[in-house]
């Protein structure tokens, strides 16, 4: 079964009297539990692929299918509670809540986003506390961690509502290699774990050799897919 | 919802100085609107009490055409005895009102036998007059605080200048409505603190002496005093009144009375209109600084978290939600504000009552400055400012929950 298909997506964007065209005829299909990863150079159109599998954005023209659902019919409203329920984010910059504890910025999307009971939220970001490894970490405010522990509970949130999918845009750009590694290790045992789908982008080639699918863009276009081999959901 | 509450509160605290900058200016805005309301709404209910409860009483009836040339005080506009009579049924039927005084209103000139000037007098039945304005004997500064026949109780300023005390025999001469003059002699039985408004230099006299003085041949009365058992229906009592005298009509088929609650009788009633429009802009000024602060604070703190909105927007918190956390945010505001507002309010009230300052209005020297704060003006002031701090957060929160996640994500 195909967690995610796209057909022919087009993207393209005015910038001023110029016409920019992001995406031109993309079309993949992405497995279920697989740990994908988009590469190109800057303006290949990784970013802009994230954003319209992440719901956040919608094509000039083609077809994508996320979990079954077609995706480009959704509203606003829909879009934000398919996201929720479907779809786990991880930033760049991390961008957790600076207002909340690590605690609640893991429990948030429970808490504010789906509606789940007092004990479950309790044990499920329990849970996840102990597999990234930031249960001491709990009570502390996002300024009070480092890099890569602000990662880390970056990860849990992102996996604390069970999603099918989990897209990671540039998750390592602001690591060092050691915590790079350390985050792309926890990325790909929650998809052990949990059988989620992990799909990011990157330019890091030493991050890309971890992917097990691994997309080439080029202006706007995929050039190439690569199969690791040992692939384990394949 | 409380969850919504606890991060509101976390933002703003996160925010110290700007969080607290707002809040002091909505609660200097606050204070200063419960301080004013507070004193000028004591002010003006004093001075209605005082004059309704000393002079007027709350309602008066007239024969037609009597107010309009009441300087004159003239007497060919009393009403007859038969009239009285019927008016004084009227009256006594009607369920609201708890006393009335009928009276006979004439100039005069006194003489205490060295010097003589003018007064104005009313004539009327001390029991009466004291049930239908209670504060009249406590307008009695010197004497006794009742009036017999041949007494005279007459105002402090004639006093002061005619040199009269409580003892004296001074003399009245009045003229009556066919212009034969009459004397009468009367013994100085109080001295009356003067009050603002009309009839608040008047002296008094026994209605039985009035009808003697002026040589009447049968009861006339000026005008009729009437005291509500609740100042409040003062407007649905007028209008019945003006409704049941209606039907008194003259031979010419016209009414023969009206009927003047004493909004229209003293103009302290526009100063107390004055004081309501100044209250009116001041509570406007409120809103203003409230409007303008909560929304500046709030569009600023929208800017500032537009990466923030993204990240939540990105997650699936619902655009309602993001609403619903930054109105809460200006809801906190204003409602901190507010009560802090009203706490210092009313510390501020207490301590204006401690400290009894005086002051002088018109003729009436000090009188002491009783400020008091209704529960339902607290009410209404903190309503106000926490409503207008909702509407003022409304836009930025619109604008948030609006917000495109990826043009939020990417914003530096």
């Amino acid at each position: 079964m195909t967690l995610i298909s796209a057909v022919n997506l087009e993207k393209t964007y005015q910038a001023g009297e110029v016409i920019v065209k992001a995406l031109d005829g993309v079309s993949f299909e992405i497995e279920p539990s697989s740990f994908v990863s988009f590469v190109g150079p800057s303006g290949s159109g990784k970013t802009t692929l994230l954003n319209l599998i992440g719901c956040l954005d919608k094509p000039t023209s083609g077809e994508l299918r996320i979990a079954d659902t077609e995706v480009l019919s959704l509203n606003r409203r829909e879009s934000a509670l398919f996201r929720g329920s479907n779809i786990g984010f991880i930033f760049q910059d991390f961008n957790l809540i600076p207002v909340l504890t690590v605690y609640e910025n893991i429990e948030y999307p429970l808490l504010m986003v789906l509606t789940t009971s007092v004990e479950e939220r309790k044990k499920r970001v329990l849970e996840l506390l102990e597999i990234v490894g930031m249960k001491d970490q709990r009570d502390k405010y996002p300024d009070q961690i480092s890099g890569g522990q602000k990662q880390r509970a970056a990860v849990a949130r992102a996996l604390v509502t069970n999603p099918k999918l989990v897209l990671a845009d540039e998750p390592t750009a602001n690591l060092d290699k050691h915590t790079a590694y350390m985050v792309i290790e926890l990325m790909k045992k929650m998809r052990d774990d949990f059988k989620t789908t992990f799909i990011f982008s990157t330019h890091d080639p030493k991050v890309v050799g971890e992917a097990e699918i691994i997309y080439t863009l080029d202006d706007g276009t995929i050039i190439n897919k690569a199969i690791k081999a040992g692939k384990k959901h394949d | 919802m409380i969850n919504l509450f606890k991060i509101a509160i976390r933002n703003l605290m996160r925010y110290k100085r700007r969080t607290l900058l707002t809040a002091s200016l909505i609660t200097i805005g606050v204070v200063f609107v419960l301080v004013f309301v507070s004193v000028s709404g004591s002010f003006k209910n004093m001075m209605i009490g005082q004059i309704t409860d000393s002079v007027i009483g709350h309602i008066q009836l007239h024969r037609k055409g009597y107010v309009a040339s009441i300087e004159n005080l003239p007497l060919t506009m009393n009403m007859k005895a038969n009239s009285v009579k019927r008016l004084e049924k009227i009256i006594s039927d009607e369920p609201q009102i708890e006393a009335f005084s009928p009276r006979i209103k004439f100039g005069g000139m006194f003489s205490n036998f060295a010097e003589t000037t003018n007064i104005r007098l009313n004539g009327v039945y001390p029991e009466k007059e004291f049930a239908t304005v209670p504060l009249l004997p406590s307008r009695i500064t010197k004497g006794e605080k009742s009036l017999n026949l041949g007494e005279i109780i007459i105002p402090e300023l004639l006093a002061n200048g005619m040199n009269a005390k409580i003892g004296d025999t001074v003399v009245i001469v009045a003229t009556n409505q066919n212009g034969s003059v009459n004397g009468k002699q009367f013994k100085v039985s109080g001295i009356l603190e003067s009050v603002s408004g009309p009839g608040g230099r008047d002296g008094y006299i026994h209605l039985e002496d009035a009808v003697e003085l002026l040589r009447m041949e049968e009861i006339e009365i000026s005008e009729i005093a009437v005291r509500l058992k609740n100042f409040d229906k003062l407007d649905i009592v007028t209008s019945k009144l003006e409704e049941l005298i209606s039907k008194e009509l003259n031979k010419n088929d016209k009414p023969m009375f009206e009927v003047h609650p004493w909004k229209k009788l003293s103009p302290f009633y526009h100063i107390s209109r004055m004081i309501d429009l100044l209250t009116f802009f001041i509570k406007i000024m409120l809103i203003a600084i409230v409007l303008i602060s909560i929304m500046n604070v709030m569009i600023m703190a929208v800017y500032e978290r537009i990466r923030e909105i993204g990240t939540l927007s990105a997650i699936g918190t619902l655009p309602s939600r993001i609403l619903s956390m930054f109105v809460i945010e200006g809801f906190c505001l204003g409602f901190i504000g507010g009560v802090i507002g009203d706490i210092i309010g009313i510390v501020i009230v207490f301590i204006i009552n401690m400290a009894k300052i005086k002051f002088d209005f018109g003729m009436q020297k000090g009188l002491t400055l009783v400020a008091s704060i209704h529960q339902g003006d607290l009410l209404a002031i903190s309503a106000t400012v926490i409503i207008v701090s909702v509407i003022a957060s409304l836009q930025p929160a619109l604008k948030a929950s609006r917000m495109n996640p990826i043009e939020a994500l990417r914003h530096v």
